[in-house]
Order: structure tokens, then C-alpha cells, then sequence
């Protein structure tokens, strides 16, 4: 009975939901701004699409181009593999924590060297931007999992993410949601830091390092892309309130007012100019190392 | 009683230099009720008065020598003042006149506090009576002076204030039922007293009040306050309202002297004291502007004040001398430096020059104020800096007293350059302003000042020597 | 209570924290004043023997000057001379931000150190109390405008008034009243100098007042 319904509960968490999230966020975002938007399977439909059409791939690029998209796509599935969706984790050891911050970095390395073999400016000039951005993020995450591993006394996620708590989490607990929620819409492109609808190349971060790709090499990315948001987004839920992720119902129903909430931000703010970006993510590190003091003492 | 009359007349005065309208009349006030001050204080020499009740009001020598050169002074300053406010018609007079009762008022406060609270409290409320003094002249080199002075002065009196809370931390909680801030319930139960929280207490205490006194690294308000302040106002800062601080100093030394801290605090000031000359000696040499120099002569002597106290029994009895003979010296000078530049319409060696042809005696005072604060005999600052030297040599300091002389020589040759060329010489051009000559009441405090360091230096009376050597004694914890 | 206080006294300190990162003027009168309301609210929640008269008092005392009278005389100050922004502090923002958290860990390292009892070790009070202080400091010194150094200085004052609120069981509240008075009455006297640099310079940028000096 518990894996009958285990099973297709995962599969749904880890194959619709993401696109399903981002089809929230862009229904919400809509809904504030007064009109009707796009129907909320839309990314899901965007990305069937692609996958049944063929590539293009310009004569400049090379094999890191083509490798790109696939091996970003199955870190990203792997970092899925460890993180406790409600329940266990596919994969849990103690270090998975880490691994877990490495394979998301793998994925962004290989997306960053993908569009540096373009050759074209556009994805150069959005590789350096997404280099830059993420050395003041990853400091900010990493700090977060280890306020929240001393907390917990264990580098495993699963425990991290689990530690029960009263009626209001400790501070240091706090301070690490904080920073994550800043890392989560930082990472994921979404408003103070980038704004994936924009139309203008010259003021995109991830957007315009993934012009070039087509087909289902940009369906991967898409799905990589949403899969990643989802999975952080499962973190901060787990953070806030273990019990929130106790079964997949309500995982399912948190997650949706995640990217509720989500497209609540991105219509009450606008886009950062990008100098100013540098700043919210030293907050988030400094969030996260104030978290990082408390845990310690 | 006594205690309420000494804080609550010059308040009343205060109060009453607010209401009284007329700006020719007001001035007088102050003559009148600081010499009624001032005989309240003369008649606490024949008897130390008894602590009030619960011990937060009580006078010690240290104290009491402290509030009559305070009170001393303030009266030869308002007779200065009387003449001097009558030549600045321009400016009224309102805010400075109630400045400086203010200011009688709670260095009274400061002197007669038992209670490291209290005496807080009543260096807090200096700190604001003498921002109008300074800010008298409402020009824009006035207001940067006055800001800088309260950014820096509310900084050490935090700084203060959380040394005062390091002392309540170190009385142990449950053993004392008194107030853990009490002066003397904190000597006699010194032996209890947590170490670690005195240090710390004794580190604030003196960066804090080292702030407000102007010792090295925390001098740079002085200068500017000095230089824009009018003359008796720097009087008033240099020679009244840093002896306050150093009375803090005092207390808070007293109490570590007697917890067992002595080797501990006493390294600090000298190395603080020695800081400060080294400072004054550096910034006074080529210095142009002769109130800016005025103000570096201040700071090397509280170098000296601390480094003194640093030096055992016989050091911190020459030190409270020096605290004497510097303020009446200071007093003097500025008065006399503030009628040079008066008499010039500047204050820098390009402005003023030969003043002994314009202003004949006021230049004498002058020079003869620079003869003895760089501790030249027969003036009574020859007497203490020698003093202090010699209780260098004696306890074994001998860099200490290497560090003393040559600091001292390099201001004396500081300052002479610029006194020299401000007095003698002839002047420039002809004089357009309209003071010409020195008028009487301009020049009589500066002389009364300057014959009393010259008496000191002659004869000390036996029953200050006798006040200091107590004064000294109990501060080293030596019975 | 023992975890509303520790959220309270982490809020108090991301306030100093958000000052430190932050240009403009009127949003750091803003946070100076939730953080002073912050610091009112304080001394009710905290864990303490008896609920006295005094406490109320205090506590009031504090909400309305800091939450509201030294605020409203800042703001006053700044719409009298109609500035908007600190341009150019002499350390950048995040450079600040990270002094900041530096500061943050170096107090509660001190705060470790310190011989206080166990009570009051383990609380957060002492910690948050010097971090607040330091970071107040660090203001004071980085930033060049008129406003923000008193901003600077008011969270110096507030750092102090924590410690003291530490140290109840020990000292007087004699104490904590005179820091209130203290903080009034330099802010008051602040408050007239700055109208008085807006008129006699048309701005209240200190860096203006660098005429003295050797």
C-alpha cells in the first residue's frame, strides 16, 4: 500500500509539479496585473512541444554545447535523488548535503561552459554574469547548510531538513530561511535578481546564456531549470515547518502556495538594477552567517 | 546641605541668566554668585563637610582641590567676561552667560559625587552646558568645531557609561547590599571585586573620560574647539572643564589601586600620558595658528596629569599640583591670546605679529603664561614637571623620564617659534579694528592667573601641600 | 517568552544590520525607530523576577522617545533640508554589510568570554547588545552625512542601553533613565546643530566641514 501510492506520488512530485509551479507563478503574476495569462500547464505543454522537435546546432559550437543541456539536466536530477520529498530521500548518507551543493554547481558549470562555446556575446556576456552572481549565492548556501547541520548535528539532508521544532523555529533556524528564500529566488532567476520574461537580451542573466539551444536540448534545460526551483522550494518548505511535508498531499499544496507566494513578489517588485544585485546576495550571506553564529554558539 | 547649595546656586544663576532680559545687565550675575560659590567652597577647607546620608554626595581632597580651582577660576573668567560681552554687543549673550553657571553647576556636581553613576550623570550634563560656549561665534568654522566636539564627547561619554557598567559588573551580586556604584563601598570591599570586570571598567573608563580630557588618540575634537571657541571659552574648556574627566580618572584609579590593580592601571597611563606629549610634540611644532597651539599644549599636559598618576604616590602628588598650576596657567593664556587675536582679527602667525607694540601687557601675559607651561622657574609648573621627572627617576622609569625631557624640550621649541614671532616684531600693518591698547578689566584676570602660578611657584602654603600629600596618598592606596 | 525574546533581540540586531546596508536616509530613521520600539517592547517579555512599576515605565518610556519623538525629530531635521541619500560613505555597503557580520561574530566570541553569570551568558542579550554597539560605532565612523552619524550614534546608545538591560539585576534603573535622558538631550542638541549646518552650508554633509585641521 505505502509504495503503491509512494511510487506514482513521486513521480508526479518530481515529473509534473515543476512545471506545474511555474504555470502558478505566471498565472498569479497575471491574475495581480488583471489579466487572464497563460493556462497554467503551459510550460508543461512548452516542453512536450520541444521534445518532439529536432535541433539546430550552429557550425562555432562543439561538444560542450551539446554535452551542456544533458548533464546539467541529470545533476539536477540527481540533487533530486537526495533531497526528502515527504518521507525518505531516494539516496541518503551522511555528506549528502554537500553533494548535493556540488551537483547544482556542476549543473550551472557545464550550462555557463555550453554557452561560452557559442562563441556569441550574448551568452559570454550572461555566462560571466551567472559566474559572478553565483560566488556571492553559493557562499550564502552553503553557509545556510552548515547553520543548519551544527543545528542538527548531521550533514545529511533528511535530517537537516527534519529537525522538529516548537511552536516558533529557533532564530539561527529563522536566519537560514531567510538567507535560502534569497538563494532560491537568486538561483532560480526569478524577480529582485532576474526576470526570465524580459525581452531585452542586454538586462538577462540566465535566460540569454540559453538562446542558442533548441529542441530537447532546451527542453532539458527548461525542465532542469523548474526540477531546481522545485527542489529549493522543497527545502525552504521543510525549513519553515517539517510537518508541512508529512505526505504528498500536502507537500503538493504547500508547494502551490510557495508559487503562490512567488508570484506575489515578483508582482509587488521590480527587477534590481544589476549593480544593486551584488547587495541582496551579500545580505543573504550575511543572513546566513549570522544563522551560522547562533548555531555555534 | 552644603552639597545642594554647591550644584544648586550656580543652577539658580543659570535659570536666572535665562530669564533676565537685558543683555548689558546679565553678565553681572555671574561674579556675584560665583563668589558666593566660591566662599561655600573656602569654607569646606576648615572642615571637610560629612557625606550625605546613603553616601552618594561627599567631598575628598581630591575633590575639593578640584572644585576650588574650578570655582576659583570661573569667577576670574566672569570678570573677564563682563568686559569682554560688553565688546561683543553683536552676539547675544543670553545662551553663553547661562552656559557657564550651567557649567559651575555640574562640574559641583562631578567634584562632590560619591557614586560613579552620579559623577556620570554630571559629566554628561558638562559635556552639554559647553557646547553654547563654544558655538558662541555662530559662524561655520564655529559649528564644525561644536559638531565634532559633541560627536566625540557623547562617544567617550558612552564609552564612559559602559566602563561605569563594567564597575556595577565587578562587585560580586550577592555579597555587597549597598549600591554596587558607591565610590567608597567600592574601596572597602575592593578585595571582592572581580579582576577581569575592573580591567575592563578601568579600559572604558579611561578611553572615555581620556576622550573628554583630550589624551592622544582621542584629542582630535581639541584643537578645533580650542581654536574656534572665543578666548575665555577655551579658557573655560582648558583649564576648568578637563579637570573634571581627570578627577573621573582619579576615582576610577582608586578604586583599581586598591583592588590590587595598581602595576596594571599605572602602565596605562604612562603609556598614555607618554602618547599624548608625543602627540602635542609632533603637532605643535610648526604650528601657525597660536589657539590651535594653545590646544596641543593642553593635550601634552594631560599627558602629563595621567603620566604623573602613573608614577606611584609622589608622581600623583605633583600631578594634582600640575592639575593647579595648568589651569591657572591655561587661563592666563587664553585670556591673553584671546585679546591678541582681538587686537589683530586673527589667530595665525600671518595675522598676528609683534604684539607687544599693540598690545603691550597682554603680549607680557603671553609670554610670560608660554614661560610656564613649558615649566620654566620660578612658576609653579617648574615645581611640578620637575616633581614628576623625579618620581620617574626614583621608581625606575627611566624611559619614561627619557620620554618626558625630550617631549618637553620639542614644545618648548615648538611653541617658542610661534610665541616669539606673535610677540615680538613689529606689526604688519596698521591696525583698522577698534580695540587699541589693552583695556584695564581685559588684562586683570589674566594678571590675577598668572601672579598665582607665580606665588605657587614660590611658596606652596602648607595646608595644600598637606591636602595634596592626603589627596595623593589615599589614591595610591597608601595609608 | 524565553524564544519571543531571542527572535526580538535577533530582530534588533538585522535592524542595525539593514541600516548598515542601506542609502537611504529616510529608511534608516525608519528602522531606528522599529528598532527602538523593539527595544521598549524588550524589558516586558523578558525573563525577569516581578513585573514592577518601573519596568512599565521604562519600557514606555523607551517605546515612545525611540519609537517615536527622536524619529519624528530626524525626519523633521532631514525634510528641512531636503536630502535624500547618503552619496558617498567612506566604505562601501557591502563592504559594511561584511565588517558588520564580522562584528556580529567578534561580540559573541567577547560575549562567550565574558565572566558573566550562567543566566545572563546564555541569553542573547549581551551578544546582540555588543554587536548592536559595534555596528553603531561602525556607522558613526564610515558614514560622512550629519543624520547618519547620529543614526550611528543612536544604535551606539541603544547597544548600551542592552548591556545595561543585562546588568539590571546589578545597577540601579537610576541608570537606564539617565541613558534615556542621555539619548534625549544629545539628540535634541543634534537636532538643532544639523538645522543650524543645513542653514549655514545648504547641506548637512560633515565631509563640508573639514576646514579645521592641520
Amino acid at each position: 500500500m505505502e509504495t503503491l501510492i509512494f511510487a506514482p506520488a513521486i513521480l508526479f512530485l518530481l515529473l509534473l509539479m515543476p512545471s506545474l509551479m511555474l504555470g502558478l507563478i505566471a498565472k498569479t503574476k497575471a491574475f495581480v496585473s488583471g489579466r487572464r495569462g497563460p493556462p497554467v500547464f503551459q510550460p508543461l505543454h512548452d516542453i512536450l512541444k520541444l521534445l518532439g522537435k529536432g535541433a539546430v546546432y550552429s557550425e562555432t559550437s562543439g561538444w560542450a554545447f551539446r554535452l551542456g543541456p544533458v548533464l546539467s539536466l541529470s545533476a539536477v536530477l540527481m540533487a533530486a535523488s537526495l533531497v526528502p520529498l515527504f518521507g525518505a530521500p531516494l539516496i541518503s548518507f551522511n555528506g549528502d548535503a554537500i553533494l548535493f551543493i556540488y551537483l547544482l554547481a556542476l549543473g550551472r558549470f557545464v550550462t555557463i561552459l555550453a554557452a561560452l562555446d557559442t562563441g556569441s556575446s550574448f551568452e559570454g556576456m550572461g555566462a560571466s554574469r551567472e559566474a559572478a552572481f553565483s560566488s556571492y549565492a553559493e557562499p550564502a548556501l552553503i553557509l545556510v547548510f552548515a547553520s543548519l547541520a551544527i543545528h542538527s548535528g548531521s550533514l545529511s539532508l533528511s535530517q537537516m531538513f527534519s529537525s522538529g521544532q516548537g511552536i516558533l523555529p529557533a532564530p539561527s533556524v529563522l536566519l537560514a530561511a531567510s538567507g535560502l528564500l534569497i538563494v532560491l529566488l537568486a538561483e532560480n532567476s526569478r524577480i529582485p535578481v532576474d526576470d526570465p520574461n524580459t525581452h531585452l537580451e542586454l538586462t538577462m542573466i540566465h535566460e540569454v546564456m540559453v538562446l542558442d539551444h533548441s529542441g530537447p536540448d532546451l527542453a532539458f534545460i527548461l525542465y532542469g531549470a523548474q526540477l531546481k526551483l522545485m527542489l529549493m522550494g522543497v527545502l525552504w518548505i521543510r525549513l519553515l515547518s517539517p510537518s508541512l511535508a508529512s505526505n504528498a498531499f500536502l507537500l503538493t499544496l504547500s508547494l502551490c502556495g510557495l508559487a503562490i507566494f512567488i508570484g506575489a513578489i515578483e508582482s509587488s517588485m521590480a527587477r534590481l538594477r544589476l549593480i544593486r544585485v551584488p547587495q541582496l546576495l551579500i545580505a543573504a550571506v550575511c543572513l546566513a552567517a549570522f544563522g551560522l553564529i547562533l548555531a555555534v554558539r | 546641605m552644603i552639597y545642594l547649595f554647591l550644584i544648586g546656586i550656580p543652577a539658580l544663576m543659570g535659570l536666572a541668566s535665562l530669564l533676565v532680559k537685558s543683555d548689558d545687565w546679565r553678565p553681572w550675575i555671574l561674579p556675584l554668585g560665583f563668589s558666593i560659590h566660591l566662599s561655600l567652597v573656602i569654607a569646606c577647607w576648615k572642615t571637610l563637610p560629612t557625606p550625605s546620608p546613603l553616601g552618594w554626595f561627599g567631598l575628598d581632597e581630591a575633590g575639593l582641590i578640584v572644585l576650588t580651582l574650578a570655582s576659583a577660576m570661573l569667577l576670574v573668567f566672569s570678570i573677564y567676561c563682563l568686559e569682554y560681552l560688553r565688546l561683543r554687543k553683536e552676539r547675544p549673550n543670553r545662551l553663553f552667560t547661562a552656559s557657564l553657571a550651567f557649567i559651575l553647576s555640574a562640574v559641583s556636581l562631578v567634584c562632590v559625587s560619591r557614586h560613579m553613576g552620579l559623577l556620570w550623570v554630571g559629566m554628561e550634563a558638562l559635556t552639554l552646558a559647553s557646547a553654547p560656549l563654544i558655538y558662541f561665534n555662530h559662524n561655520q568654522r564655529s559649528l564644525e568645531a561644536t559638531w565634532k566636539y559633541l560627536m566625540m564627547g557623547s562617544l567617550g561619554i558612552g564609552l564612559a557609561l559602559l566602563g561605569t557598567f563594567f564597575l556595577a559588573l565587578a562587585m560580586p551580586a550577592n555579597s555587597v547590599k549597598t549600591d554596587p556604584l558607591l565610590i567608597d563601598s567600592l574601596i572597602l570591599h575592593a578585595r571582592f571585586l572581580s579582576l577581569p570586570w575592573l580591567k575592563g571598567a578601568f579600559i572604558f573608563l579611561l578611553v572615555g573620560y581620556g576622550t573628554k580630557m583630550g589624551l592622544s588618540p582621542f584629542h582630535s575634537w581639541k584643537p578645533d574647539a580650542y581654536g574656534e571657541a572665543p578666548g575665555v571659552a577655551g579658557g573655560v574648556l582648558a583649564g576648568v572643564m578637563t579637570s573634571c574627566p581627570f578627577l573621573g580618572i582619579l576615582r576610577i584609579f582608586q578604586i583599581c589601586s586598591s583592588a590590587g590593580l595598581l602595576e596594571f592601571s599605572q602602565g596605562l597611563l604612562i603609556l598614555i600620558g607618554l602618547l599624548s606629549m608625543a602627540t602635542a610634540a609632533v603637532f605643535v611644532i610648526g604650528q601657525r595658528d597660536f589657539k590651535r597651539m594653545l590646544a596641543y599644549s593642553s593635550v601634552e599636559n594631560m599627558g602629563i596629569l595621567v603620566l604623573g598618576v602613573g608614577l606611584g604616590p609622589m608622581g600623583t602628588f605633583f600631578a594634582l599640583l600640575h592639575l593647579i598650576n595648568n589651569g591657572l596657567t591655561k587661563g592666563a593664556l587664553f585670556l591673553s591670546a584671546g585679546n591678541i587675536h582681538r587686537a589683530f582679527g586673527g589667530k595665525t602667525m600671518d595675522h598676528a605679529h609683534g604684539a607687544l607694540r599693540r598690545v603691550p601687557i597682554s603680549a607680557a601675559l603671553f609670554l610670560l603664561g608660554f614661560i610656564a607651561i613649558t615649566g620654566s622657574p620660578p612658576f609653579a609648573s617648574f615645581v611640578s614637571e620637575f616633581g614628576i621627572l623625579r618620581s620617574a627617576l626614583d621608581s625606575g622609569h627611566l624611559g619614561a623620564a627619557f620620554g618626558f625631557v625630550l617631549f618637553l624640550a620639542a614644545i618648548f621649541i615648538g611653541m617658542a617659534t610661534t610665541v616669539l614671532s606673535v610677540v615680538y616684531g613689529t606689526p604688519k600693518e596698521k591696525s583698522d579694528m577698534a580695540v587699541q591698547g589693552d583695556s584695564p578689566f581685559m588684562v586683570l584676570p589674566p594678571i590675577i592667573l598668572m601672579s598665582a602660578v607665580l606665588f605657587l611657584g614660590l611658596w606652596l602654603p602648607h595646608w595644600l601641600t598637606d591636602a595634596l600629600k592626603r589627596s595623593a596618598n589615599a589614591l595610591n592606596g597608601v595609608l | 517568552m524565553q524564544e519571543l525574546s531571542q527572535i526580538l533581540l535577533v530582530l534588533i540586531a538585522l535592524f542595525s544590520f539593514y541600516a548598515l546596508g542601506n542609502s537611504s536616509l529616510i529608511g534608516c530613521i525608519r528602522i531606528i525607530a522599529l528598532q527602538g520600539m523593539c527595544l521598549g517592547l524588550l524589558p516586558l517579555i523578558i525573563d525577569r523576577q516581578g513585573f514592577g512599576m518601573q519596568i512599565i515605565l521604562i519600557a514606555s518610556g523607551m517605546f515612545i522617545l525611540k519609537g517615536f519623538l527622536i524619529p519624528r525629530i530626524l525626519s523633521y531635521a532631514i525634510r528641512e533640508v531636503k536630502i535624500r541619500r547618503e552619496m558617498e560613505p567612506l566604505i562601501g555597503y557591502n563592504a559594511s554589510l561584511l565588517i558588520g557580520v564580522f562584528l556580529i561574530g567578534i561580540s559573541f566570541i567577547l560575549a562567550s568570554r565574558l565572566p558573566l553569570p550562567e543566566n545572563i551568558r546564555t541569553s542573547l542579550l549581551v551578544p546582540v547588545s555588543l554587536s548592536v554597539l559595534m555596528m553603531g560605532m561602525l556607522m558613526m565612523i564610515v558614514r560622512v552625512k550629519a543624520v547618519t552619524q547620529v543614526i550611528g550614534y543612536l544604535m551606539f546608545e541603544n547597544g548600551i542601553y542592552l548591556f545595561g538591560l543585562a546588568i539590571s539585576y546589578q545597577a540601579p534603573w537610576l541608570i537606564e533613565m539617565g541613558v534615556l535622558l542621555d539619548v534625549f538631550v544629545a539628540v535634541f542638541v543634534m537636532g538643532i546643530v544639523i538645522n543650524h549646518i543645513a542653514r549655514a552650508f545648504d547641506s548637512i554633509n560633515t565631509e563640508n566641514l573639514t576646514n579645521l585641521g592641520d
